[in-house]
Parts: structure tokens; sequence; C-alpha cells
């Protein structure tokens, strides 16, 4: 963590040891094949005919395969629309809430100022807060604002949110930066934007990455806020839209799971694209010193 | 740890020479705007919640002071007790399943497996599911006639049977898991677990990443090994990762709405309501907005005891490293 390892040595040192006796790695096999069921088994529903699951059940060999019910829910049961909108409102909020938590994040480590500790904190306490708490007058400020039932009371709500968790992680992922390298930035004459542009984000960048996978989802898969700051169908993320679909085609599994995998896709791109960062990066940034 | 060279940071306001306005302004610059949204947004719509516990708003009529009666009510209203009693069962099963199983998982991962990356992404892939998917997706596994458990579980019925033990498979289709009192709310909280368990992993993986390797490896050097390299190196130094952890797990099983409202809406018969759920229902259905704000009071008032303990620890931290 200290400066110590000075290049950024792409063999991170791994442990080669023996590896885990047979039997935990065979029970953890178990378990992550069991975890997959639920998948395999939405996978194999969604191309399956309601008809040919109805009669002849699910552990039958299907008589056909479709892709119709992807079609019907794309189009008909109205997920490209619903789709739209969650991306509209987590595209913005997301970007607002790790531009606007990693300066306040350098602010309260690049600064010793009596308030920093109260402020940050204040954060750690607020990441907490059970959502209940805010709904109601979360709900009249939207009304107040006239940003209810538009997709800007969730981009502000959830941008103004998140920015409590990201501070605290980026503010603590900076804390591990050697103070020095502003010190000697600020002796070079840099200003402080330029030392926070220049030098915290980049060192930043793989905290920013994990950051930015969780937080997608996690405003991605809004599903409370969007029930109390959205009204109309035309506006509804994909969460609430599915919900609705629920209500709609009762008992039609396979263009009710088609629905949730297509909602899953942006979320599961953004993972993987990102995955690389989550798994090799933590570390990396602190060591280039 | 990089230390700054001063012990504690209330003591230290680093006005040097001169510098003390262009500080200022650029604290306001990198903290204004972060703090005015987060004033308008979170701090001040949790101040007003508690006043709004005191009225009898519903909604649409003037509010009125009626003191501490929507407390006394709640107290009084089965729902909340069983909502309460719920969301407590909730977080013990957290603090224990998921967390143990995580770590356990980012242990046996970290050591460089085969297929790393395949059991890996097996764990994390219900994280990346909307709640609201994953209510759907167990609705529909939990379904008594089509629903995957219960077929599966007639299937093994069947071949028990075979051997010549006197089972009746279809008994197995009867189960309702989501429609019986005595299993609605484990059926739920099954669900929960399913997601959370990537999550823990996730958070120690990345623990174990920022682990010392020299460290690790000095103390393999002088014998540590196993078992003990856990216990007594590896686990303490994951120790504010564990901090986290727990502290998640609690608010989110506080927090636990999406898949109670998808899945049962808190039935049947409030067998399986929390508080959150409870909190939305009082709230936008039956308009009962001092109510409902009563309720969050309390949900706040339960974490706020979690709070305390981990900012002290939060605190005690900052006092050592800055």
């Amino acid at each position: 963590m200290s400066a110590t390892a000075t290049a950024p040595t792409p063999t991170r040192p791994r442990k080669i040891r023996k590896g885990p006796n047979p039997w935990v790695l065979g029970i953890v096999w178990f378990f992550a094949l069991l975890w997959l069921v639920p998948f395999v088994g939405a996978i194999i529903t969604s191309f399956r005919t309601f008809d040919d699951l109805n009669s002849r059940g699910f552990w039958s060999i299907p008589q056909e395969l479709t892709f119709n019910n992807f079609v019907r829910a794309w189009g008909q049961a109205g997920i490209s629309k619903y789709l739209l909108n969650s991306f509209e409102i987590t595209i913005p909020a997301l970007l607002i809430a790790v531009l606007f938590s990693s300066m306040c994040a350098y602010g309260l480590v690049r600064f010793r100022f009596r308030l920093s500790i109260p402020i940050y904190l204040m954060f750690v306490a607020g990441l907490m807060l059970p959502f209940q708490v805010l709904l109601l007058p979360v709900f009249y400020l939207a009304n107040k604002l006239h940003i209810y039932d538009t997709l800007w009371a969730l981009i502000f709500f959830h941008s103004a949110f998140q920015l409590g968790f990201c501070t605290f992680v980026l503010r603590n992922f900076m804390k591990t930066v050697p103070f020095s390298l502003f010190e000697s930035a600020l002796i070079d004459g840099a200003s402080e934007w330029t030392i926070f542009r220049r030098i915290a984000l980049p060192l930043l960048l793989p905290g920013l990455a994990a950051l930015a996978t969780l937080e997608f989802t996690w405003i991605f898969n809004d599903y409370l806020w969007a029930i109390v700051l959205l009204q109309s169908d035309k506006l509804k993320p994909i969460t609430t839209g599915l919900a609705n679909l629920r209500g709609q085609y009762i008992s039609d599994w396979p263009l009710m799971v088609a629905g949730s995998l297509i909602a899953t896709v942006p979320t599961l791109i953004v993972f993987f694209a990102l995955q690389r960062y989550f798994i090799d990066g933590l570390t990396v940034g602190a060591t280039k010193g | 740890m990089q230390t700054a060279p001063i012990t504690k940071p209330a003591t230290s306001p680093a006005r040097g020479v001169g510098k003390g306005l262009s500080q200022t302004l650029w604290l306001l610059l990198f903290l204004g705007i972060p703090l005015a949204l987060y004033g308008l947004w979170v701090i001040y719509p949790t101040i007003r919640t508690f006043t709004l516990a005191f009225t009898n708003y519903d909604g649409l009529e003037a509010a009125k002071w009626i003191g501490w009666a929507n407390f006394k009510e709640l107290f009084q209203t089965e729902a909340f007790r069983l909502s309460l009693l719920h969301n407590l069962i909730w977080i013990l099963v957290f603090i224990t399943v998921p967390t143990s199983a995580g770590l356990a998982l980012a242990m046996v991962l970290n050591q460089g497996v085969r297929f790393d990356r395949f059991l890996k992404i097996a764990f994390y892939l219900p994280l990346v599911l909307a709640p609201v998917v994953t209510a759907m997706v167990w609705g529909w596994i939990y379904h008594p006639q089509q629903g995957l458990l219960n077929t599966v579980l007639f299937e093994i019925l069947r071949v028990v049977k075979a051997i010549g033990f006197n089972v009746d498979p279809e008994s197995a289709r009867s189960i309702g898991w989501l429609g019986d009192p005595n299993l609605a709310l484990i059926s739920v909280i099954a669900a929960a677990v399913w997601r959370q368990v990537g999550y823990v992993m996730v958070l120690y993986l990345a623990g174990l990443k920022t682990l010392d390797a020299e460290v690790l490896e000095a103390a393999k050097v002088d014998g540590a090994e196993g078992f003990n390299l856990f216990r007594y190196m590896i686990f303490p130094m994951l120790a504010p990762v564990t901090t986290v952890v727990v502290v998640i797990s609690i608010v989110d099983s506080l927090r636990s709405f999406d898949l109670v409202n998808v899945m049962t809406n808190g039935g049947p018969f409030n067998t399986s309501e929390v508080l959150a759920n409870y909190m939305v229902k009082a709230s936008f259905h039956d308009y009962r907005q001092g109510f409902g704000a009563a309720i969050a009071v309390i949900l706040f008032l339960i974490t706020f005891v979690f709070s305390v303990i981990y900012l002290r620890q939060v605190m005690a931290q900052e006092e050592k490293t800055s």
C-alpha cells in the first residue's frame, strides 16, 4: 500500500501455493453451479413456447425453440422503451455522482480543515440511511421543484444520494495516495485543480472504474425510487416496467423471463467490460509512485 | 500507510501564512456543489421525515401535529410488530450466512484456482441482476405447479418412491413457497442470500488484493500456514473490510424492499412483511403519510444503533491514521 513498489509490476505477487484442498474446491464448484441454476433455467424458459411449457412441464425436452418471447417482450411489452428510459436516468446520474464525489474526496483528503472529518462522517452515516427515511420528503421536494414524473427527479436524487457512497469509497482510496505527491506538485507550481486532474484522478481511476460498475448497476436496477417519483408509463425505467408486465401477463413466464433477461443485458455488458479493472485494478493505482 | 506528522486533525487547520483565503476558495470549489446536492436531497429530507412523523398528514389536507400518536399506534399494530421481527430475522441471516460464505469463497478463489474466473462470475451474476429481476426469476422458481424447485423435488421424491419408500411425489407440488405463511419469509430471504453472497465475495476479494504481500510472505517464511495464516494474519488484516461487510449486510437487510414488494408484497397475512414495504404501503396506498414517516423513523433509529457502533470505529481509525 505504501509507495514501496516503485515500478508498476504487471505480475502481481500471485500466491503460488498448493491451492485449496480438492474437497473444498468441490464444494465451491457445487455451489457455483447451483448459483447458476436460476440463470440457466431462465434462459431455457425464455426460448420455449408458452404452450409447450404449460402442457409438458419444464423438464420435458423442448418441442421447438423460439425467439418469439424476446420479440414480443421487446416490442409489444414495451421493453425497448423502458430500457431507453433506464439509460437516460442512469448515465447522467452516474456521471454527476462520480465527478462530484471525486472532487469532494479530493477536497476532504487534500485540505486539512476543521470540518473535514465531520463531513466525512456525515457521508458515512448517510450511506447507512434506510431509503424510507427520505421517501416522503423527496417525493414532496420533487413536486415542489416541478420535476415529479420527469426523469430529472430520478437523476437528481440518485446522483445526490450516491454521492455519499462514492465519496466514502474515493476518500479512503485517496488516503492511500502518498500525500507527498500533492505537495511536490504544489511546489512545482501546479494549481489545486491541476493536481486534482493530473495526479489525483489518474490515481483514482481503478477505484472509479470499480465504483462506476457498482453504481451503474445500482442506479440502473433501482425500483423503489422509480415507483415513488414517476407515474407515466412512458417514462418508466426497466425495473418498474417489468413489474408492470407482471400484472399484465400473469403466468406468461416465457415472456416475463425473456423481458427480465433483456433487462439484465446492459448491466452484464458494463460488468464484463469493467471487470478487468475490478479484478486487477484495485491495488495498482496506489503503488504507481 | 503514509501519515502526516500531525496527530489530531481538529487542531491542525493548515492555515499557513497567506494560504487561508485561497484555500477556502479551493475548498468551496471542491466541496460546494456536492454538499449542496447532498444537503438538499439527503440531509433535509431526513430531518423533514422526523417532523412529519408527528403529524397526521395524508398527502392532501393540511398536516396536524398529533404528538406521539403515530408511534403509540404503531406498537399496537400487529403488522408493524411482525415487520420488526422479520427485519431482525433478516439481519441475523444476512450477517451470518452470506458473510461467512462470501469470505470463504474469496479465500478459496484468491489462491489462484483453475477456472477461478468462471467460478467468480457464477457468484457475481446475481449481483448484476436487478432485484426486481431476481424477484421475478425466483417467483418462477417457487411457483407451486411449474416452478423449478417443486418440479425438482417431485423428481427426487419419485426416485425415493421407486427405491421403496412410502412417499407421494405429488405432495411436492403442493408446497407454496411464497403462499405458505410459514415459508414465505424464509423463501424471500433465500433469494436475497443468493444475491448477497457474491457481493460479500467481491468486497473480500478486493480486500485480499490490497493486503501487503510482503507481510504475508514474511509470515509464511516464519512458518504461518493454512488456517493459522488466515486466523492470525489475513483475517485481522481484513478487519476494515469485515466492518464494511457487516454494516452493508445490516443496512441491506433493513432496506430490503424490492424482493418483498414484488414476490409477496408482505403476504400472506403479513407473514413476510418488512418495515420498508410496510412503510411504502402505509404512505402510498393508505395515504397515511404521517404514520408512514413514523415507520421510517423507527427504521432510522434501528439503523442508527449500528451506525454509531460503526462510526465510532471509523473515528478510531481516523485518529490512528491521520
